[in-house]
């Protein structure tokens, strides 16, 4: 069955989304969800060991050969994606028993579960296709179903945000698929190595270079990078906790694989920075995004709202740091990919303890809950620390490559940027501390216990994984250098 | 409005056609224009029909909330459950020509068998967007909760 | 060529672009999702126009011919997809917006944010 690994990872997450529907116990339907969860991440590890090992592996689906059929591709760059969306699912499945008890009409559950299980379908799909309008396809199979996640949270505001997210993910997704169109026209060919084998003869015409603009336009919506990020703060502030955890770590950092998938293998480096205008303009893009972003998350009032600006700071940096279009920059911003999963999953996660005991995540709610939360307040610490960069952790290997890709292309105020937003980043993640450690408890507070078990437990694996990614960098940046190999060296 | 005659008869005579067509367009699909999506949309509309004569509760006497949910999740489960079994037989991922002894016979069964998955999902998901928006309680509008 | 001779294109961006605006410019959320659904209908004409081939029938083969004498059936394919997409982005954003006129009473954005995101 090994050579069937690529479709498997995607249908059994779509053969789960029905069955939780057809059981409808809730304790039933989580105890599936898990299973499935956790299957899904043994096969995505498996394939990719596997794709280290021999090379690229190519699925036709219905055995149609590509170009005609639809296949599926998974690269090193696959592999490592689909890992770290089917483990972030897997690390979420234990947590979200407690709290989606708690924040989700019982109703409705087996329902929740169902809908996440599609927008995993989607997101995996989406990395494991190789065709680009199935591609499509899975975005907006996980776009519609996030939409659906996003409007369960408890707050009515929830249902607003999910309507922007709504409007601005549809306008980004048919974008896309304007670009698909342009491209289809010029080339007859929708399987992105066949576009990437015909597309250079048609590189000067216009149309090339306007589907090129769409589709990175349309995906840079989906990947909320700034100026283009409006939906995302609202999204994932009243999203119920597990929905912002799973979402702020794997929803944008697929999108930001498509967007690599379009400029390296669609179109490839030398079109994308030799004829097209990529490195002159998205790094400055990002880095202003991360910077006026970081600001913002200084005065934000609420813990996940915060948390969501500190996020589109961060994928300023990894749109930044792999539009640079070399192979440092790629690896850098392959490995932030990673790292940034790690720690925005941990502290929403947290997060989402401190919701689940106190019922608020606002800043003044939080107030002297070092003492009362400990293990909940000590995991937000050393998330806020790798989040900063602190050496030993995960963010400052992360910053470090990213810098001194920078570097390598002498680009001195693109640097003085970086650092300037670290520093912001070190106000904001010190005002969160401030608040947890060295604030009274507001007078005439209930008691509160610390988080149950099957959420801290979660919570401390993704700190932990944060402190052993800063030790241990094989399996991070090992992996992300590969697969900037994978990409540049355009193999198959 | 269950006092409308021309309605009600009209109505009784028309549904049934409508459905029977649904399930001709669900089967022709292999020789002509057709198949599952469009065959689902055509026997929801005739669902649809009759809950705008009858009113939604009719509706959902006859194909209740739970069933129709239910069906949703068959439809999906046929889909994919085809892609699986042919996965066991050999083939790849809805390679349906290890259905049978002969390619184009298993092409014949595998599409025929993903058409009536995809004809159950559409038809019960149309039919519960329709139960969603109709079995909301209405609120005036205007004024609102304040 | 005239200008006219492009009239399907035309069509296109006309749609596309007052699908968009509509979008952008009104305050209802109701005349977004409609402003969406314009804005995705241009979409579809766009590919299906591309689709036509010269004097070419449609792409029902009784017997074997010359492909060139039949229109491209891929994107009309592709944009039954699209169209499903469609429906259930529209599906889905009535059902929030439902949801919406629930929890506020209107569906107006200026509404809504002096009720709410005002703090």
């Amino acid at each position: 069955m090994d050579h069937h690994l690529p479709v498997l990872v995607v249908v059994t997450a779509l053969v789960g989304a029905p069955l939780c529907i057809l059981v409808r116990q809730p304790r039933v339907v989580w105890g599936l969800f898990t299973a499935i969860t956790w299957s899904i991440a043994a096969m995505a590890v498996t394939l990719l060991l596997q794709v280290l090992s021999e090379g690229p592996v190519r699925y036709a689906l219905g055995g149609w050969p590509p170009p005609l059929g639809i296949e599926l591709r998974v690269d090193v760059l696959g592999g490592f994606v689909l890992t770290i969306v089917s483990g972030m699912a897997a690390v979420v499945a234990p947590y979200s028993l407690r709290s989606v008890e708690q924040e989700v009409d019982a109703a409705r559950v087996h329902q929740f579960y169902a809908v996440l299980l599609l927008a995993l379908t989607g997101l995996l799909g989406l990395t494991a296709t190789g065709d680009i309008f199935n591609a499509f396809v899975f975005l907006e199979i996980s776009s519609l179903a996030t939409y659906v996640l996003v409007s369960l949270g408890r707050d009515r505001r929830a249902l607003v945000s999910a309507f922007r997210y709504l409007v601005m993910g549809t306008v980004g997704g048919t974008f896309f698929l304007i670009g698909i169109g342009f491209l289809y026209v010029q080339t007859g060919t929708l399987n992105m190595l066949d576009l990437a084998a015909i597309l250079p003869q048609w590189i000067d015409t216009r149309t090339s270079a306007v589907a090129f603009a769409f589709l990175t336009v349309g995906l840079s919506l989906k990947l909320a990078l700034f100026p283009l990020h409006l939906w995302l703060p609202g999204a994932y502030s009243y999203a119920p906790s597990v929905v912002s955890a799973f979402l702020a770590a794997t929803a944008t950092k697929v999108a930001a694989y498509l967007m690599l998938r379009v400029f390296f293998t669609v179109f490839g480096q030398a079109v994308a920075f030799g004829e097209l205008p990529v490195a002159a303009t998205l790094p400055a893009v990002g880095l202003f995004g991360a910077l006026a972003m970081s600001l913002v998350a200084v005065f934000q009032t609420n813990l996940k709202r915060l948390l969501a600006y500190s996020s589109i700071a961060q994928i300023g940096y990894i749109v930044t740091a792999a539009s640079l279009g070399t192979q440092a920059g790629l690896t850098a911003g392959i490995g932030h990919l990673f790292n940034h999963a790690m720690m925005k999953g941990a502290l929403f996660l947290a997060v989402g303890c401190i919701a689940y005991r106190i019922g608020s995540v606002r800043l003044e709610e939080i107030r002297g809950l070092g003492r009362r939360m400990p293990w909940t307040a000590a995991a937000i610490f050393v998330g806020g620390a790798s989040l900063v960069g602190m050496p030993l952790t995960a963010g400052f290997i992360s910053k470090w490559h990213l810098v001194s890709a920078i570097l390598a292309e002498g680009q001195w105020g693109l640097v003085a940027l970086i650092l300037t937003s670290s520093l912001l980043a070190v106000a904001y993640v010190w005002r969160i501390v401030g608040f947890l450690y060295l604030r009274d408890a507001p007078s005439g507070a209930a008691p509160v216990r610390e988080a149950p078990l099957s959420m801290l437990a979660p919570t401390w694996a993704l700190v932990l994984a944060n402190v052993w990614f800063g030790l241990d960098t094989r399996g991070s940046l090992g992996v992300a250098t590969q697969a900037a190999l994978g990409l540049l060296g355009g193999q198959p | 409005m269950t006092d409308h005659v021309v309605l009600r008869v009209i109505g009784k005579l028309l549904i049934p056609f409508i459905l029977a067509y649904g399930l001709y367009v669900q089967a022709h699909g292999d020789f002509g224009p057709g198949g599952g999506f469009q065959a689902g949309v055509i026997v929801a509309a005739g669902l649809i029909l009759y809950g705008l004569i009858h009113g939604v509760a009719a509706t959902q006497r006859v194909v209740p909330p739970r069933l129709v949910e239910a069906l949703a999740a068959v439809g999906v489960l046929i889909y994919a459950g085809v892609g699986v079994v042919t996965l066991v037989l050999g083939g790849n991922f809805l390679g349906y020509g290890a259905l049978d002894h002969s390619p184009s016979h298993g092409q014949h069964t595998g599409v025929f068998l993903v058409e009536l998955g995809v004809g159950v999902a559409v038809a019960s998901v149309m039919l519960a967007i329709f139960y969603a928006f109709a079995s909301r309680k209405p609120i005036a509008s205007g004024g609102g909760r304040r | 060529m005239s200008i006219l001779a492009h009239y399907n294109d035309w069509a296109v961006i006309v749609l596309m672009m007052a699908g968009l605006y509509i979008v952008i410019s009104t305050r209802s959320f109701l005349k977004k999702v409609v402003g969406l659904n314009l804005f995705q209908t241009s979409v579809i004409i766009f590919y299906i126009s591309m689709a036509n081939v010269t004097g070419a029938a449609a792409p029902i083969v009784t017997e074997p011919v010359d492909a060139a004498d039949y229109a491209n059936p891929l994107p009309h394919v592709l944009m039954l997809t699209a169209i499903v997409v469609g429906v259930a982005t529209t599906a889905v954003g009535l059902g929030i917006l439902v949801r919406i006129h629930e929890a506020y009473g209107t569906v107006e954005e200026d509404e809504i944010v002096r009720h709410d995101f005002d703090s």
